[in-house]
């Protein structure tokens, strides 16, 4: 009898850790096995890749891939990951992080990082609400459904996150729902090999707290309501991108520069390198010859 | 000027105590920082823009300085020596990022220029009134080494020194100027490169697999690694194990947040620096740091002369705390002068460690100016009145 074959994605999870803290029918799970095969697919190095979040149930998701992972402060992935890939220009760095981690307490952070076209793919998973906390309102939450915070409904404006992302300068911006597990997937494996700034939303059930909240039923109820009210419409103007309240779901890839903006990382050296000249040097990661033996370097 | 192969500026130079931490940094191997600008301490990162590009290092300016204090760190993960830079208000913000390097034990440095406050305060003028920030500003319990520079030489030397500490104790080190401090220009001597010891991040040799985290040496500090070099690691702010995977029960708590507060207490003498004067046989002592140990030398001088036996005892280290010598200090002086620009910080901790052995008088001062060397030659004459031990000058003395 021939032996099973192993499930590609395994070698990519921390499986002692196992079973994971998301609630059944969460679609945070979803997304890592589409980011696991992505990146099984692509075919980057295991030990290249680092992956940061930031705070909440998508924040988990770092400690869960059996990579280099950073589990951050609220909000701040962007940032550490700013540092890391900066320090280490030779790591892909992924940040996957939640709408609330990124797009409210770290809003600044995102719009800065697509701004300076920092080599980083972001992955956010937007659930519309904070899970981890009890199901508040985020700037995702769309009016008016009901959040902890808001009992009798929502009434702000939601951010539109396409747009925000590709206004702000980003290099490639599109968005699946936990639905289209092979697009998503393969978009993912395409970012990949982008440079700059990517940013990946995906929909995402939370049947705790987002559904059940709103009577909206069960998770493969909300997978039914993604297949039928989804359009795919890649290069769609982001504008158009607006999520309502149980409204069709513009999806697919909308942006894609693909290297025709600099990094920050290559206009730095550009700059500096014009006016500097040959008195520039640059920074082209950590030495290894840095690294030595126990005793040394001891006081 | 020019650079050495090292990016050391070696010789004598004429700077500012900002200016001389950004070269202290390039010294001590620092390649990296991230900042945001705030006075008075935004001529150290204008000066490192100005310089790394010189020594490859990389500058990034941020939208805060919460994103500055956390770049840093991530910077720290990839495998830089990284600085972060700012003054009261900045330091506010990075409180949060403090303790995540503290529970991280991210070795890293961090400046705070110290300027009046609360909140916006004394924009451009001088205070003390950050030290006890320095030590209680993050929340939970934890510990932190905080230096204080007097001089622009110091603010030179130092910085290596926190680099050094950093790294040998896996911990982020505060260096706790003042905006006099920082903006005082005098002669600062750069030594050439072989004649600095730089301590070098003490990164694991074991393999992949074999390497845990957060297991201590037993010095209690863990080896250190960064990203790409295939352990696999993971980091987190949340309550860990060794391998660093959360664990949120109150055992592994207590493991944890007692090693790291251990960490720093029971390795204190490696740690503790302090500058003493005329120490022997004194009646009075003064404890000061930073710019107001240099006013204080001014009122001791004045109170030498008239035959008062004090002398000073200068905070290198403000945290850890030098409680032994402290105590040791308290049974031999009736008095201890302790003049701070701040309405009475450091002095509480002199209180505490000195437990009521001697007389502890605060010479306290809201910010916005230094002291006038008369108000804590007051404090010293009077403690010296109280205790009988003032004598009149002798004739010949005159």
């Amino acid at each position: 009898m021939s032996p099973t074959p192993e499930n590609p994605v395994r070698k990519l999870l921390r499986t002692e850790r196992m079973p994971s803290i998301w609630c059944p029918g969460c679609g945070i799970g979803t997304t890592v096995n589409c980011f696991a095969r992505a990146l099984a697919e692509n075919g980057k190095r295991q030990d290249e890749l680092a992956v940061v979040s930031g705070i909440g149930c998508t924040g988990r998701v770092a400690g869960y891939l059996d990579l280099d992972s950073f589990h951050t402060t609220h909000g701040r992935a962007l940032p550490f990951a700013t540092g890391l890939k900066l320090a280490n220009p030779k790591l892909d760095v992924v940040v996957y992080s939640g709408d609330g981690d990124l797009t409210a307490i770290g809003g600044n952070h995102l719009i800065h990082a697509a701004r300076r076209n920092l080599d980083l793919l972001c992955i956010c998973v937007n659930n519309l609400t904070y899970g981890m906390t009890g199901g508040q309102l985020t700037p995702t939450t769309p009016q008016p459904a009901i959040a902890s915070t808001t009992p009798y409904g929502a009434f702000e404006p939601t951010f539109n996150l396409p747009r925000l992302a590709a206004s702000s300068g980003a290099s490639y911006v599109a968005r699946w729902t936990t639905f289209h597990v092979r697009q998503l997937t393969k978009t993912i494996r395409e970012a990949l090999d982008r440079k700059g700034f990517r940013f990946i939303e995906i929909l995402s059930p939370c049947p705790t707290l987002f559904l059940r909240r709103n009577r909206l039923g069960e998770a493969i109820d909300e997978m039914r309501f993604y297949r039928e009210n989804s359009v795919i419409k890649n290069f769609a103007e982001t504008r158009e991108a607006e999520l309502g309240y149980r409204d069709s779901i513009l999806v697919g890839k909308f942006v894609d520069l693909d290297r025709s903006r600099p990094t920050w990382r290559e206009a730095y050296a550009a700059r500096h390198a014009e006016v500097l000249g040959d008195r520039f040097i640059r920074w082209t990661g950590p030495a290894e010859d840095e690294v030595r033996g126990p005793g040394e370097g001891e006081a | 000027m020019k650079p050495d192969s090292r990016g050391l500026l070696s010789g004598r130079l004429f700077i500012d105590g900002d200016h001389a931490c950004a070269e202290g940094a390039i010294a001590a191997g620092c390649r990296f920082t991230a900042g945001y600008p705030i006075t008075p301490s935004t001529e150290v990162v204008e000066r490192l823009a100005q310089r790394f590009p010189f020594v490859g290092g990389t500058f990034i300016q941020m939208e805060d300085e919460l994103a500055a204090s956390i770049t840093v760190l991530g910077a720290v993960w990839g495998g830089a020596k990284a600085i972060c830079v700012t003054s009261g208000p900045g330091f506010s913000l990075m409180m949060e990022h403090l303790g995540y390097a503290a529970m991280t034990e991210t070795p890293v440095v961090f400046i705070d220029v110290q300027r009046g406050g609360p909140s916006t305060g004394l924009p451009t003028l001088p205070a003390q009134g950050d030290m006890m920030q320095a030590r209680w500003g993050t929340h939970g319990d934890c510990r932190f080494i905080a230096l204080c520079p007097s001089s622009p030489q110091e603010c030179f030397d130092l910085t290596i020194e926190a680099f050094n500490l950093s790294e040998r104790f896996r911990t982020p080190v505060l260096l706790m100027m003042d905006e006099v401090v920082g903006h005082m220009t005098e002669r600062v001597v750069i030594p050439s490169a072989d004649d600095l010891d730089i301590v070098p991040r003490r990164y694991t040799d074991k393999a992949p697999g074999e390497f845990k985290l957060f297991e201590p040496r037993d010095d209690l500090v863990p080896d250190m690694c960064r990203a790409g070099q295939g352990h696999r690691i993971h980091l987190t702010g949340l309550t860990h194990d060794e391998r660093g995977y959360p664990v949120l029960n109150a055992d592994t708590q207590d493991r944890l947040v007692r090693r790291l507060a251990d960490k720093i207490e029971r390795n204190a003498a490696q740690i503790v620096r302090v500058e003493e004067r005329n120490l022997d046989g004194a009646d009075i002592a003064v404890v000061a740091y930073g710019i107001t140990a240099r006013i204080a030398e001014r009122a001791i001088e004045m109170a030498r002369a008239q035959g008062i036996q004090v002398g000073s005892l200068r905070l290198i280290t403000a945290w850890p705390f030098p409680t032994e010598r402290l105590q040791r200090l308290a049974s031999e002086v009736s008095a201890i002068v302790v003049p701070e620009l701040n309405l009475g910080q450091m002095v509480l901790e002199v209180e505490r460690v000195v437990a009521g052995r001697c007389r502890v008088i605060s010479v306290d001062h809201a910010g916005g100016t230094v002291h006038l060397p008369k108000q804590i030659h007051a404090a010293i004459e009077s403690a010296a009145r109280e205790a009988g031990v003032m004598r009149l000058p002798l004739a010949s003395e005159r």
